[in-house]
Order: structure tokens, then sequence, then C-alpha cells
């Protein structure tokens, strides 16, 4: 655990100034496809341009589908709808699409987002004519249209997607196969809204942990939804990191020890704790349910950010992220 | 031992009254009816026919003739229009069935059932020796079902559910007799049920109407369409039914069509759905014809019994 402590940074760190550190440091190669999406979001001019040449390379055989500024394949519709689901909080979902891959995000309150990344690679096909494709739909809708044959998970049995967009104004249209039968799902789209900037940095990181989803999905079925709140506690000394809950009951708290092999990164170096409405936390819990690491990371401001790393039914990794902002500065 | 099991009572005096008097009727119109089931597939094929006819109504009629069981739906507009017309012919699943109907030139018995009830009694004698149905008169007409439980004992054991019912009289017949074949535009062959259903059950969460169509071409589509979505599934290769006599009667319309041509009919997606809901075993034959714009016209044909369903359509 600890050799691993000191290298990600560093690996990350050559690819832009003010990278983020990885979510899960084993699967480096994966958050770098990662935040090069995300980093394309937050303007960094130098990186995307480096991303963009290489970008054609890849790309596969866009003959037929010129007219579409962005087409993209997958075998298993439900290897999208499943991460998908995981940010399904509200209606409106706004989809920005680069050439690295797909960042669908969901707000609340303007206290909480969602984004969930679909690489480039996930997709059987993925062909984007522009930089930046944006849109927004609503996502119970799309949902829907994607599990039209039922999303059922019998074995040999997949629903084939093809995803096309043709540009500002026209719909986002589906096209699912199983079994011969072929539905195609025209979904208007609107003005995409511009996503809040959390301005969540790496290095205004102070603590961070990184566990095994299974340890965290026992104690949020657990915790007391009485609660108003979630009371999260880090720090480099005891009690290390604590969930506590506040509710009809009586007061509740989950130590994880910071040696625990539940515990696969412990990086905490300062005492902070800071407390999340339990009404916006919940939702994450779908994303927690999916995901078999998650990456939790206070930054010096007490916002908090939850990564969720999701392998899909191929064994493909995707990331699921909420940013939520603290209800209250505690006073010491 | 004898147990016994009352189904809901008579609440009310008012109804208490109305009830006597049919069982005047019922008396002095003398109709008889005994059933005797003792196969348990057939008494599971039964149970399953009244399950299904539950999930499509809450009140039906039951009509009884010396060949057939027939549950009727016929299409008020309370029913939301909806007619279902349900054939059993009695040997597929009785032992022994005597019946004598309310004259001999009328030689039928005509009740109205709940078949949630009458489902409820029939799935508690699952693994009953025999299973005797007969018509009966208690403090109201029931149709009373006795089940011979098996027993490790020399003691029989026996259940009886009372299933109230209403006996309509004469002159109300004429509702629930056999709805003839529309002169439809288009037949064609159903895909299996349960993708139908899945796709049904999608549409229903995106919208409250649902357009059928369908050519004779062998494809069908099924579409939505609301501010939000447009979604449209398409089957093809599904074929159409021949219906030899009826096209040469009346179908000539069908005959001279554009096989290219849709015949298409809006529905409310919670009737399809219900429909749809209530199928538990695929049937061998389900086909469903189209009157363009008028009427939507589900067949099934299982081994022991046929169930048609009418879906008005909306404009």
């Amino acid at each position: 655990m600890i050799s691993v402590l000191s290298s990600p940074a560093k690996s990350l760190e050559c690819y832009h100034a003010c990278a983020k550190p990885s979510a899960v440091e084993e699967e480096e190669a994966e958050v770098v496809t990662l935040y090069r999406g995300a980093d394309l979001e937050n303007n960094c001019v130098s990186c995307s341009s480096t991303n963009y040449s290489t970008m054609p390379l890849s790309t596969q055989s866009q003959t037929d589908d010129e007219q579409y500024i962005l087409v993209a394949s997958l075998d298993n519709a439900h290897n999208l709808s499943n991460i998908l689901k995981a940010i399904t909080f509200k209606d409106h979902a706004i989809f920005s699409a680069t050439p690295n891959g797909l960042k669908v995000t969901v707000e609340d309150s303007k206290c909480l987002q969602a984004n969930a990344f679909i690489q480039a690679e996930i997709f059987q096909e993925y062909t984007i004519q522009e930089d930046l494709v944006g849109f927004q739909v609503n996502l119970t809708v799309l949902l829907d249209c994607l599990n039209i044959f039922g999303g059922s998970t019998v074995p040999g049995v997949l629903t084939a997607l093809r995803m096309c967009y043709r540009g500002y104004g026209y719909p986002l249209t589906l096209f699912l196969e199983e079994g011969g039968v072929v539905t195609v799902c025209k979904i208007n789209t609107q003005e995409p809204e511009e996503p809040i900037d959390f301005e969540f940095c790496s290095a205004n990181v102070t603590n961070k942990v990184i566990l095994q989803s299974d340890s965290l999905k026992e104690t949020f079925s657990e915790l007391d939804m009485t609660s108003e709140v979630l009371q999260i506690t880090m720090s480099p000394s005891q009690p290390y990191f604590r969930l506590s809950t506040f509710g009809n009951a009586g007061n509740a708290h989950y130590d994880y020890p910071k040696d625990s092999d539940m515990m696969e990164l412990f990086q905490c170096t300062k005492t902070q704790i800071n407390r999340y409405k339990m009404s916006l936390l919940k939702p994450s819990t779908k994303a927690l349910a999916l995901s078999c690491k998650v990456s939790v990371r206070i930054d010096s401001r007490g916002f908090l950010s939850l990564q969720y790393l999701v392998r899909n039914d191929d064994g493909q990794i995707c990331f699921v992220e909420y940013y939520c902002c603290p209800d209250e500065e505690l006073e010491e | 031992m004898l147990k016994k099991i009352i189904l809901p009572e008579a609440k009310s005096d008012e109804i208490h009254n109305k009830l006597t008097s049919k069982d005047i009727l019922l008396q002095k119109l003398k109709m008889k009816f005994r059933g005797k089931v003792i196969d348990v597939t057939c008494l599971n094929n039964f149970s399953r026919v009244i399950t299904t006819i539950s999930k499509l109504t809450k009140v039906c009629v039951l009509r009884l003739t010396p060949t057939n069981l027939f549950f009727v739906l016929s299409g008020k507009v309370t029913n939301g229009g909806v007619s279902m017309w349900c054939e059993l012919p009695q040997a597929n699943f009785f032992d022994e069935y005597q019946m004598e109907g309310v004259s001999a030139e009328d030689n039928d018995i005509c009740l109205e059932v709940t078949p949630e009830n009458f489902s409820r009694a029939l799935k508690t004698v699952q693994n009953a020796k025999a299973v005797k149905i007969k018509l009966t008169k208690k403090h109201c007409p029931c149709l009373t079902i006795v089940a011979e439980l098996l027993t490790l004992s020399s003691f029989s054991r026996v259940v009886t559910h009372d299933v109230p019912v209403d006996v309509i009289p004469r002159r109300l017949w004429h509702e629930f007799k056999e709805p003839s074949m529309p002169d439809f535009d288009v037949s064609i062959y159903l895909p299996p049920l349960k993708t139908m259903k899945n796709v049904v059950d999608r549409m229903k969460n995106l919208s409250n109407f649902l357009v059928i169509e369908a050519n004779l071409n062998g494809e069908m589509n099924l579409k939505i369409e609301t501010d939000l979505v447009s979604v449209t599934t398409h089957f093809k290769d599904l074929g159409n039914p021949p219906w030899g006599d009826y096209a040469s009667q009346g179908s000539t319309l069908s005959q001279n069509r554009d096989s290219e041509t849709m015949a298409e009919a809006r529905v409310d997606i919670k009737k399809l759905q219900q429909f749809l809901m209530g199928q538990q075993v695929n049937p061998s034959k389900a086909m469903c014809n189209i009157v363009h714009e008028r009427v939507l016209h589900l067949i099934l044909l299982h081994d022991d019994m046929t169930l048609q369903y009418f879906i008005p359509a909306v404009v």
C-alpha cells in the first residue's frame, strides 16, 4: 500500500500541471483517459490539444454516418444503462461528448453533482466530428429507452445499441436491436446547461482514503436515515476515518481503522470534520452498489468528492463521481 | 371433518334483499350445474385460465352451456369499451359435467362472477384429489367449490368455498353473445408475448397511448410519441394468418389490399398492458386483427381454450 502512495501523483503530473490524482491507483491507465475527458471540460487547453491529435487513428469507419456528429455503438446496451442508473436522481442530464468519451452530468440543488464517465474505448464504435458535443436529455426517458426490451440479464441475450446525434436542434437517436427486433427512439434534446464547477482540485485535497466498496455498502445500508446529516471525520490520528449519524434513536459512529484490509489507501494530513446532507448523499448509494472501489476525498473547503470505480459486464472499467457541498462549517 | 370457508358475505340488507329475490328466481328457474375435475393437470389449467381472466377484469359474466364455459365482458363504457370473449370447451377440463339451463330452448346459465374470488378459491385447492364445482343457493346464489383433499388418515378432508354470484335474467343475455369477427383491414401473428410485454411496459412509462400498426407483409410496429420522445419498435417476418373462410365471407378489403400499407389503431396503453400482463403461458397461436382506426382485436389460441380481446381505438 505504502509504495503505491508515492507513485501515482507523479505519473499524472507529467500529463498536466494541475492534473488530479487518480481515483484508484491500480487503474492508472483508465484514470488517465478519464481525466483527459475531465480536463477538457475544465478548459485545459494544453492537454486537450495533444489529445485530439491522437484521436482519429482510433476511430472506425465513418462512411455512412457523415450526417451525424456523434455515433457511439455498444454490443451490450446494459453497459451504458447500468452506469447511468448510478447517477439517476434528477431528470435532466447534461451530455458532454469529447473524443475521449462521454461524460454525463446530473445535478441537484446546486449542491450535488454526479458525473458518469464512459470512455471511448468502452464503445465498439465511437466517432465524433467535433471537439465537444453537448446536449441535455431527460435521463429517465433515456433509461426507459435503453431498457425497452426489458433490460434482461439473461446470458446470451444482449441488446445492441447505436446512438447517433446530428447536432444542435436534432434529437438523440437510439437504434436498439434484440433478437431481430429493432427499436428506434428519438429523444428530444435541450440546450445544455453549464455544469457547476466545484473547483475541486487535487492540490487542495487535505484528506483522502480509498476503500473497497463492500465495506462501505454495508455501512450505507445500515445508516440511520432519520439523521439529517452524515458527518465524516478524517484524521491522521484516531479515529482516522469515521462516519457518524445523529438520528431519532441516538448517535452512531462507524470507524474504519487505517490499517484495515478494506482500506487500500490512507492519506490524511489534517483532522477534518464535515457534515453533508443525508438527502443529498443518498443517491450516491446507487453508484456505491455498482462499484468495486471508492475514493473519498475532502478538500480544504470541506467539499466532498466520491469517486466510484465501476466494472461493467465485460470487465471494463468506468467511473462515477459525486461532488457534494458541506452542510455547515463546524466550529471547533 | 368438514371445514367451511365462506367468501365475502352479503353486507347490507339491501344487497341481501336483492339476492333473496335472485334466489327465488334461481329456484323458480330450476337451473342446475354440477362439474367435477379429477385430473390435476386439468385443475391447474382451469385455475390458470381463471387467474388470467381475473387479471383482465374485476367482474365478468360466466355463461355455461352444455358444451362450453364462456367468460364474457361486454364492451360497455364502464369497462372502457374493452370486451372479452373466452371460450373453454368443458370436456377439456371436466371429468363430469351436468347442467340444466333456464329452459329446454335456452339451455344456458348466465352468471355474473368476480373471477378474482373464483381464482383465489381454486388456488387453495390445487393439490386436491377431486374438485366439484356446483351452482348452489345458500343465502345467495353461489358457485360452490368442494375440494376433497389428500389425506393420510382414513378421515376425508373437505374444503368448501362459496363464491357469490349474480344470476343474470334471460332478457339481458343478448349482451353476452359471441362477438362477430370484425371486418378487419390487417390480420397478423403477434411476436412472442414476453417481448411485446417488455416493450409495452417501457412505453407505458413514457406515454398513455400507443399506436399499433401492421401490414399484410408480416410487419408490425408499436409506436409512442410525446413531447420528450418518440419510440418505434419494428417487428418483421411475423406472418399473416390465412383466414380462408372469413376472407371469402366478408373481408374482401384485405384481399385487395396493398401488402405494404399499414392499418393502425391508437389504443389506451394500459389496456394493452393489462392484456399482456395476464398471459402466464405462451399460447399456441397469438394474433391480432386491426380495423383501421376502429378496433384492435387480439386472439390467443391455447390447446384447451381461446381468448379474444377487443380494445377500441381512440382518436
